[in-house]
């Protein structure tokens, strides 16, 4: 009863309430930064990871033996923007590149992982971060849905230009129900990322010995 | 449990009245004083994630955690934090929880944070932790509060499940969609299709949908509710009301 009397006593003060807040926020800090380092290295790991994976995911398996991670080249694209080209090569040659492009979605950027081999087909695309509606444009994750696989094999002259587009413009990609504008976006990224490579397709390959026999393609 | 029955200030209390005790608390973190359909709290991310059963069920599970580990910590302190300085205090806590749970599962439970991620930060801006912390952990002894927390997660992850499930079958005709993703491969048989070849209701899985699915949900809360009060009179009501 005394102690508890006493510690109403001090407990009003302002300097007990300054000092109890700031050994609360203190330790808060503390622990923060001591997860910030235990966790720090995994995260970075992760992620590396993540856009390793979603890297070889869009080529074809054994199309490649890089590292591709690592093995890039910065070329300025025609609006004068560095772009970044994650180049994939068999035996040092040069066969695809692989790059990120972004598309104008419903709800914010949708980021993809696209390959290019070196004739301006489509190895690959996959969706790495997008905000789109869950249950209606998420179907553009391979995992949800298999739509995102339509667009190997493509290349700007299939289908013709002017059926690069979602069924409802007139063109030859499915679109969603109760969702046009994701895949739509996408469509519209993959192309423009095709036309991307096809300016710069002498820059991406001059520099490599001519192109492999077409065995080594799948 | 024992050593809250040492540590009590009054005279110890029998065995059988803390499981009435624990009993109680429970079943109004369940149902009796459910966060959603009776305090109508954290209504923010319930109507952000509900879009299908899964996003709830991931959304409930997160909040739970954290829920738990925020009572337990605020029980905890209980006695040292001057009132004057508990709102602070208690956000302080939670923010910090919720951080180290984001980074925790970020690095070593990646998967699971790829599909959870979204809704971690989310839980930040949860008031129903906030009132729980003020209303009941910093009240009561340590292992109360454990339970609270649990029950009263348990209770937002039905809640929360309901509401998706309800927008999920009327929005897109399916029930726990992508439920492996959250789960893993072995779960992958709750992903059902109820209505074949459905056309959807946009309206169902966006915001407004949200507002709707809750309005009904709650009124069903209520009426069952109210004849189930008619049928038997339950002895803790009047203590609950009183508390909350």
């Amino acid at each position: 009863m005394d102690l508890a009397s006493r510690r109403i006593l001090w407990f009003d003060t302002v300097w007990y309430q300054i000092a109890s807040l700031g050994a609360v926020t203190l330790a808060a800090a503390c622990a923060l930064a001591l997860a910030n380092l235990l966790t720090g290295p995994a995260i970075e790991a992760a992620r590396a990871r993540d856009l390793a994976a979603s890297l070889e995911q869009v080529l074809p398996p054994g199309s490649f033996d890089n590292d591709l991670l690592d093995d890039t080249i910065s070329v300025e694209g025609p609006d004068g923007r560095l772009r970044k080209f994650h180049v994939a090569r068999l035996a040092g040659v040069p066969v695809a590149t692989v790059f990120e492009t972004t598309g104008r979605g419903y709800a914010g950027p949708i980021h993809l992982v696209m390959g290019v081999d070196r004739d301006g087909r489509v190895t690959g695309v996959r969706v790495t971060r997008h905000t789109e509606t869950p249950g209606l444009g998420d179907k553009i994750e391979a995992q949800r849905d298999p739509w995102i696989h339509g667009f190997a094999g493509r290349s700007l002259d299939n289908p013709a230009p002017a059926r690069w587009a979602v069924r409802k413009d007139g063109g030859e990609f499915d679109q969603f129900a109760g969702a046009t504008i994701t895949p739509r976006a996408v469509v519209a990224a993959v192309r423009q990322g095709l036309e991307l490579h096809a300016v710069l397709t002498p820059q991406l390959f001059d520099r490599a010995p001519p192109p492999p026999t077409p065995e080594d393609r799948p | 449990m024992s050593a809250d029955l040492t540590a009590g200030a009054g005279p110890a209390r029998p065995v059988s009245e803390r499981i009435a005790e624990f009993r109680r608390i429970v079943g109004d973190g369940l149902w009796r004083q459910n966060m959603v359909f009776t305090q109508m709290l954290a209504l923010c991310p319930l109507l952000a994630v509900t879009g299908t059963a899964t996003n709830g069920l991931g959304m409930g599970i997160a909040t739970t955690a954290v829920l738990l580990f925020a009572n337990v910590a605020v029980a905890l302190v209980r006695d040292w934090v001057s009132p004057s300085v508990r709102i602070p205090v208690f956000i302080v806590i939670i923010a910090t929880l919720v951080t180290l749970v984001d980074m925790s599962l970020n690095a070593w439970l990646h998967d699971l944070y790829k599909v959870l991620g979204l809704f971690i930060a989310l839980i930040v801006c949860n008031c129903g932790i906030l009132g729980r912390a003020e209303a009941f952990a910093s009240r009561r002894p340590v292992s109360d509060a454990a339970i609270d927390g649990l029950a009263m997660g348990a209770g937002f992850t039905l809640a929360l499940v309901a509401l998706g499930a309800t927008r999920e079958l009327l929005g897109s005709g399916t029930l726990f969609a992508s439920a492996s993703l959250l789960l893993g491969e072995p779960f992958a048989f709750m992903e059902l299709t109820v209505i074949p070849e459905y056309r959807g209701f946009l309206l169902m899985i966006l915001p407004p949908g949200g507002f709707l699915a809750i309005g009904f949900l709650m009124a069903l809360q209520r009426v069952w509710s109210a004849r189930q009060a008619r049928r038997t009179v339950p002895a803790g009501l009047g203590t609950d009301r009183g508390r909350a």
